[in-house]
């Protein structure tokens, strides 16, 4: 019953927030500088949430993401350029061929642990990569130009879905699991749970999700090559879970939105944007050793109800 | 009670850290939206022009040498009286050399800044990150190396209106290295040895190939390596045995200068030939001074060029940066004058007006070379051929279309 209700209340919380951008779009307050930045808030709270439900939740540290996010990029692409596709379809085809390449490279990687997955997942990643600059259909090396359809309610709709569905698993039964996973793996297998098949769970549904921004990313941004999903995006992605606390989904949301504002306004110094960049990522890890939440929820600190704030 | 204390300190510097960047945001937001007040009046006495720029990512060397160049030109401009008495204000942003920050590097010179021109940036892909925001708010765009000749026509034909470019397009340089090969050399079996990894290598080797055919010449062996590749010799060892009078090797400085040096090793005394991605001291490094003897390659430059003029150049940004100019500084230089040209015959600021200028552009005299505006946006202009020689490039000729 409790659960419910705040459930609506975030509904309405979204509701308002999306209302509020829109009306400032439509009035012109928010030009398009602001929107783009906004928007590609929106994707990196997207890949940086995806993430978080493969290393944060489930405890498998897996550095390819930017591999599904160019699947994702490149499928939803093709489906809009080269079939002529709407842009919402594109975008499921997106998602649903990076889920099947999560499934693809889950089943057998995630059998290895710790620094083994991570070199899988690197792997996998410049696999996609190398394959995406080798198929002259999607342009090569030179990449392809796809027209801009990504609008705030779009990448707005892609935040809100990828948060619903990420908490809801996480508070799930499989959620549940994966926690257990990731806090002791030989443990959970003792207690009877599938680990294999609650990690491959979690790992196709963050590359779904990654898949969902790589198209939004796609049709924001006029190109995709082949160098843009390099091993580099996939360590930006990994900076904001890490930095958000590794467990915390609002530390995600908030870390992405807090680097991509340190970004977009860094682009006035171009001489030191790096160098501030690093530092800030310098300070906060020491300031705040297990990152900006730690494994806490942004709820837990305005508690709804009147006990509320167990830990997770 | 130690919890509570971290969380304390844990809200503090959250805080304190989103104020600061509330702060920041709303100063860079002020800062924006005076200038645009300022620069919407038309009788404001600077004229702003935008350098959307890789000043750092990946290929951070072309774009601040481009920077250097654009910034050397603005100087001797704004000297010299500026434009009908207006100033020019070169608004820089860096784009990490990446094409989605090429996008909001663009929008925010369109939006924010208000510029009458921008120079886009360095590489093709990141220039064509930014072609439909120039032509969404018609504002002139100028790349100085976006060789690609996708960057101002569209795959489909059409001509990418606000879009033109200071340098050849990549085709170019190939026929230019067939018909010095088969004219000035004389080479009748060639060999060609290209970038798999590259678009540019990849376009470069085909126009050659179909230029030398042209000529009479024919390709005795065709081979490709891939980016980041070290090991040349058994590829090479295959074009020894085909017996070329004269290899063709599209490509970045980084492999060339191992394929030289592997090449000269296993005996290949013939002449090797590149483009515009040799230019770099790199080069000379790897391969050494003396594996380079008899190479060559088209640029867009030279600083060793006689001309008059280009010596002024190079001596005025000898004096400014202390190290000779490379062609990147002098397209970055050329493509600042090429803007203020355009103004000046359009005698104003609206985009509109700008982009009817540059398209008319006829028979401009710059560093690299005097040049007309063809009807596909791209200037037809003479290319240099170099040659190195003891590590030194020494100016061989100019080659005209």
């Amino acid at each position: 019953m409790k659960k419910s209700k705040a459930f609506w209340v975030y509904i309405i919380f979204a509701l308002v927030i999306y209302t509020i951008v829109q009306v400032m779009i439509s009035g012109g307050t928010l030009d398009l500088y602001y929107q783009n930045i906004l928007i590609q808030m929106c994707i990196n709270i997207m890949l940086a949430v995806s993430l978080h439900i493969v290393i944060g939740i489930t405890g498998q540290f897996s550095i390819g993401h930017a591999g599904f996010m160019a699947v994702g990029a490149y499928f939803s692409a093709i489906a809009t350029m080269n079939l002529g596709l709407p842009f919402f379809v594109a975008l499921i085809i997106g998602a649903v061929a990076a889920g099947f390449a999560g499934l693809l490279v889950g089943i057998p990687t995630l059998r290895l642990k710790g620094d083994y997955l991570a070199i899988a997942t690197l792997g996998f990643a410049e696999i996609i990569r190398i394959v995406f600059l080798n198929i002259d259909y999607v342009g090569g090396a030179a990449g392809m130009v796809v027209t801009n359809m990504t609008t705030w309610t779009f990448a707005f709709v892609g935040v809100v879905l990828t948060i619903f569905v990420i908490a809801n698993f996480t508070n799930s039964r499989h959620g549940r699991g994966a926690i257990a996973i990731r806090e002791d793996e030989i443990a959970a297998d003792a207690m009877g749970i599938n680990t294999t098949y609650y990690k491959v769970v979690a790992f196709t549904i963050g590359a779904i999700f990654a898949g969902l921004a790589g198209g939004i990313y796609s049709h924001n941004f006029f190109i995709i090559q082949p160098t843009t999903f390099n091993f580099l995006k996939s360590f930006d992605i990994l900076i904001y879970v890490v930095l958000g606390g590794l467990g915390s989904l609002s530390g995600s949301v908030i870390a992405a939105i807090f680097l991509t504002i340190v970004s977009a306004y860094l682009s006035n110094f171009p001489e030191t944007r790096m160098i501030i960049y690093s530092l800030v990522l310098i300070l906060v890890m020491l300031y705040r050793p297990t990152g900006l939440m730690g494994t806490k929820e942004i709820t837990h600190l305005f508690k709804f109800g009147k006990k509320g704030g167990s830990k997770v | 009670m130690a919890e509570k204390r971290t969380l304390k300190r844990f809200a503090s510097v959250f805080l304190a850290s989103s104020l600061i960047v509330g702060a920041l945001a709303a100063c860079s937001g002020k800062e924006g939206t005076s200038t645009a007040g300022n620069t919407s009046g038309e009788s404001s006495d600077v004229i702003k022009i935008g350098a959307n720029l890789e000043l750092s990512g990946s290929v951070a060397s072309y774009g601040s040498s481009i920077g250097q160049g654009a910034e050397l030109a603005v100087e001797e401009i704004n000297a010299a009286g500026g434009i009908d008495g207006k100033k020019i204000e070169l608004v820089k942003v860096d784009n990490k050399s990446d094409n989605a920050e090429a996008t909001n590097a663009a929008v925010k010179l369109a939006t924010q800044e208000k510029v009458v021109a921008m120079i886009a940036p360095a590489t093709s892909g990141n220039v064509i990150a930014t072609t439909q925001i120039a032509n969404q708010y018609k504002i002139p765009t100028v790349t100085a190396s976006g060789t690609a000749p996708n960057v101002t026509e569209n795959e489909d034909g059409s001509i990418n209106e606000f879009v033109f470019r200071t340098c050849f397009i990549d085709p170019f340089q190939g026929i230019v290295a067939a018909n010095f090969a088969t004219k000035e050399l004389g080479a009748k079996n060639v060999a060609i040895y290209a970038d798999n990894a590259s678009d540019y290598a990849k376009g470069l080797a085909a126009s050659f190939k179909e230029q030398i055919e042209a000529n009479g010449g024919t390709v005795v062996a065709e081979e490709a390596y891939v980016a980041d590749d070290t090991d040349f010799n058994s590829t090479l060892t295959r074009i020894k045995s085909a017996n070329p009078d004269f290899i063709f090797i599209p490509g970045y400085y980084e492999e060339v200068g191992l394929i030289v040096k592997q090449a000269r090793e296993l005996g290949i005394e013939a002449p090797l030939m590149g483009a515009d991605g040799w230019d770099s001291p790199t080069l000379v490094e790897l391969a050494g001074s003396e594996a380079l003897n008899n190479t060559f390659i088209t640029n867009h430059y030279s600083s060793q060029d006689p001309d008059e003029t280009i010596q002024g150049f190079v001596k005025a940004f000898e004096g400014k940066n202390n190290e000779s100019p490379n062609a990147f500084h002098a397209l970055g230089y050329d493509t600042v004058y090429f803007i203020k040209d355009a103004i000046e015959r359009a005698d104003s600021t609206d985009g509109e007006a700008i982009q009817k200028a540059l398209a008319e552009t006829k028979d401009l005299s710059l560093i690299t070379g005097t040049f007309s505006v063809d009807e596909k946006h791209n200037p037809v202009k003479s290319a240099t051929v170099l040659e190195y020689v003891d590590g030194e490039q020494k100016f061989n000729s100019k080659v005209n279309p």
